[in-house]
């Protein structure tokens, strides 16, 4: 319900572009859309599954700009992007385990660790490099400009694929493995969770891993997308992905929510963005007071969605 | 299959932690003693860090610089102590210091005299403060979310009133608040000083902080006993946006002007860390403000101390991240009892 809610108001945003400016309605504002945005709803993905436990992850956007950081410094020494790609997916991977790890063995809240992971893993950024570093090798070039053209002028382009390859990964993983119904059930209510067996530590651990691989994974997006690695690169990234999750219909109180919906969710605000540019007038604070304003009517609709289910579930 | 249910080392554990002394049971001795270790290691690594001479009239040194950098920080971070306590969280502080800096430049250079343009500012920050308690409070939405449709908006709004450019002014009387001093100590100070004591006038000495710990611990059985629950909800974050608005007047008087892209930035997230550090638990039910202020000073003598310590500034981020990690280890239940076990275990 909350799904289709979020599709609705993602085709009406999309529907009022297309009549209101031209050209709006074609695939090549489509494609682009699906590609400015690719590296976001990747990380807003992990960040879904994160808030579906329960917990949240406040460390993506300084890990989406290690990754590119650390691409771009290893760009310098000769490595193949491919290859710095693959180890900083790993390495994003385990940073998120550990995270999982300390957040269920030590009892502290996520909200405070992951604030502390963020300030670490923007402290390395400093320290690899104060300055932009550009990623030069051909393979970043061939990989930003392969793509798959659509009918009416668009293109599919590689990091689009990239993205919708994560987000079918992603649905797999969460409504058709164990694993995924581990986290639906520690999201609802955790000590049910544990009394019915549910490994609540390998999951809370395998969660965060989750959260920090996609987190990765978005930061390599980033790189390939902007060729360049910054220190300062995608800085408040963790909110524009949840914000993306709670557009998607996810509740943050956990157990709820579909993965689908976060790709809606990253759309809806893309798609304001690229309104807001196409109109020209407005200027870019305007986006914020609009997510602002359609955050707050979402989350409304939702509480007054749970309310009455809430009270037709009460036994009369 | 394995079924963890509430072992039987507890009470064994709980009888150790008896033998331990007090000291250990005294809820601010861990940050005490973790703000202790840094300014330990500052005597090390600058011989000058502990002395205070008198300027032209007014107090220096690397303490009261702590304390001057600190303070609009400790503002913002009391009024989040007190949303924590009542388990809610704002996460719209930093939006409201640019907010609240907005409205100030634009009224000063609409001509208000300042007293008026203090007031209106301060008012205006108890609406956003009102705004995250409606929501909250009668609109039931999970306080984190709640506050970030504000905090996310927010920053689009003082950039409307700012008309998107950096707008500066000059005010003596705001310049005097922020810049100034009162006999040798820096104003600034003096300001948190006073919030302090109202919030913990408020907090130890009115039924309001007894209240708001209940409504913290239980909302829903503190609205049994007869709590209006939803009103404290809402107080506790109108105290929290009037502190930000608090903040946001001196540190928009320190660099005269409205910056709606950086006034206040992550502010929530030092403030929310100061009132963590300080042993605060964001599951509410207790207000610590002596605590607060302790975090404040941890955060703010890091980094003071890494400036002085001559570590290139690229460090600052890494240094601090890590001794946060220390902070939380050395507060978190388990780790504390695994080391309180291992030290006194073998006492009789």
């Amino acid at each position: 319900m909350p799904l289709a809610a979020t599709i609705v108001v993602f085709l009406a945003i999309y529907a009022f572009g297309a009549v209101a400016y031209n050209n709006f309605l074609s695939t090549l504002v489509f494609g682009d859309l699906l590609t400015d945005n690719a590296f976001v709803i990747i990380a807003a993905i992990g960040a879904t599954f994160v808030i579906l436990s329960g917990g949240i992850d406040l460390s993506v956007g300084s890990m989406i700009g290690f990754v590119s950081v650390a691409m771009a410094a290893l760009d310098a020494h000769g490595w193949h992007p491919l290859l710095s790609g693959l180890l900083m997916v790993s390495f994003g991977a385990m940073f998120g385990g550990v995270m999982g790890a300390l957040i269920d063995a030590c009892d502290i809240q996520p909200f405070i660790l992951t604030l502390a992971a963020m300030f670490l893993l923007r402290g390395l950024c400093f320290v690899i490099t104060l300055d932009s570093l550009p990623i030069n090798h051909p393979f970043v070039a061939a990989f930003s400009d392969w793509r798959i053209p659509l009918p009416g002028g668009g293109r599919l382009s590689a990091s689009a694929l990239v993205m919708l390859a994560s987000l079918a990964a992603a649905i797999a993983l969460a409504h058709f493995t164990r694993f995924g119904a581990n986290v639906y059930a520690i999201g609802g209510d955790r000590n049910s969770a544990r009394l019915m067996g549910a490994p609540i530590r390998r999951t809370m651990v395998q969660v965060y891993a989750l959260g920090g691989f996609y987190g990765a994974l978005a930061g390599v997006a980033y790189a390939f997308y902007t060729g360049s690695g910054y220190p300062l690169a995608a800085v408040g990234v963790e909110l524009d992905a949840i914000a993306a999750v709670v557009l998607g219909g996810t509740l943050l109180t956990g157990g709820v929510g579909y993965v689908a919906g976060t790709l809606f969710g990253g759309l809806i605000q893309g798609t304001i963005q690229t309104l807001i540019t196409f109109d020209g007038r407005l200027t870019s604070w305007w986006t914020k007071i609009v997510i602002g304003a359609l955050l707050f009517f979402f989350i409304t609709a939702q509480r007054s969605i749970t309310r009455s289910t809430a009270l037709m579930r009460r036994p009369a | 299959m394995k079924i963890e249910l509430p072992t039987s080392a507890a009470p064994a554990l709980a009888r150790r932690s008896a033998v331990a002394p007090k000291i250990f049971e005294w809820r601010a001795f861990w940050p005490l003693l973790a703000l202790g270790l840094i300014l330990l290691v500052d005597a090390f690594i600058s011989p000058g860090f502990f002395s205070i001479r008198l300027v032209e009239g007014r107090l220096y040194g690397s303490l009261i610089d702590i304390l001057y950098r600190g303070a609009p920080t400790a503002v913002v971070a009391l009024g989040m102590a007190v949303v924590i306590g009542a388990r809610g969280i704002d996460l719209s502080v930093g939006a409201v210091i640019a907010i609240a800096g907005a409205v100030m430049t634009e009224l000063i250079h609409g001509g208000m005299s300042a007293p008026a343009v203090l007031l209106a500012t301060l008012f205006v920050s108890l609406i956003c403060g009102l705004w995250n308690g409606v929501l909250v409070a009668f609109l039931d939405i999970q306080p984190i979310i709640a506050t970030l449709i504000l905090m996310v908006a927010g920053r689009g709004v003082a950039q409307m009133i700012d008309a998107g450019t950096i707008v500066t002014f000059r005010s003596e009387f705001f310049s005097a608040i922020s810049t100034g001093r009162l006999g040798p100590i820096p104003s600034r100070i003096v300001v948190a000083a006073a919030v302090y004591a109202l919030t913990w006038a408020a907090m130890r000495r009115t039924a309001l902080g007894l209240f708001v710990e209940s409504v913290g611990a239980n909302a829903e059985a503190s609205r049994l006993t007869g709590i209006d629950s939803k009103f404290v909800t809402v107080a506790t974050y109108l105290i929290s946006g009037v502190a930000a608005g608090i903040a946001g007047i001196l540190i928009t008087s320190d660099i005269r002007g409205s910056d709606a892209n950086n006034a206040g930035l992550w502010m929530e997230l030092d403030a929310i860390l100061a009132v963590v550090l300080g042993g605060g638990s964001l599951n509410g039910g207790r207000v610590y403000i002596f605590n607060t202020l302790i975090g404040v000073l941890i955060i703010q003598s890091l980094t003071t101390s890494i400036l002085v310590s001559g570590l290139p500034p690229e460090y600052n981020l890494i240094v601090k991240a890590i001794v946060v990690f220390f902070c939380l280890l050395l507060q978190a239940r388990p780790v504390r009892q695994a080391v309180g076990g291992m030290m006194w275990a073998k006492r009789p």
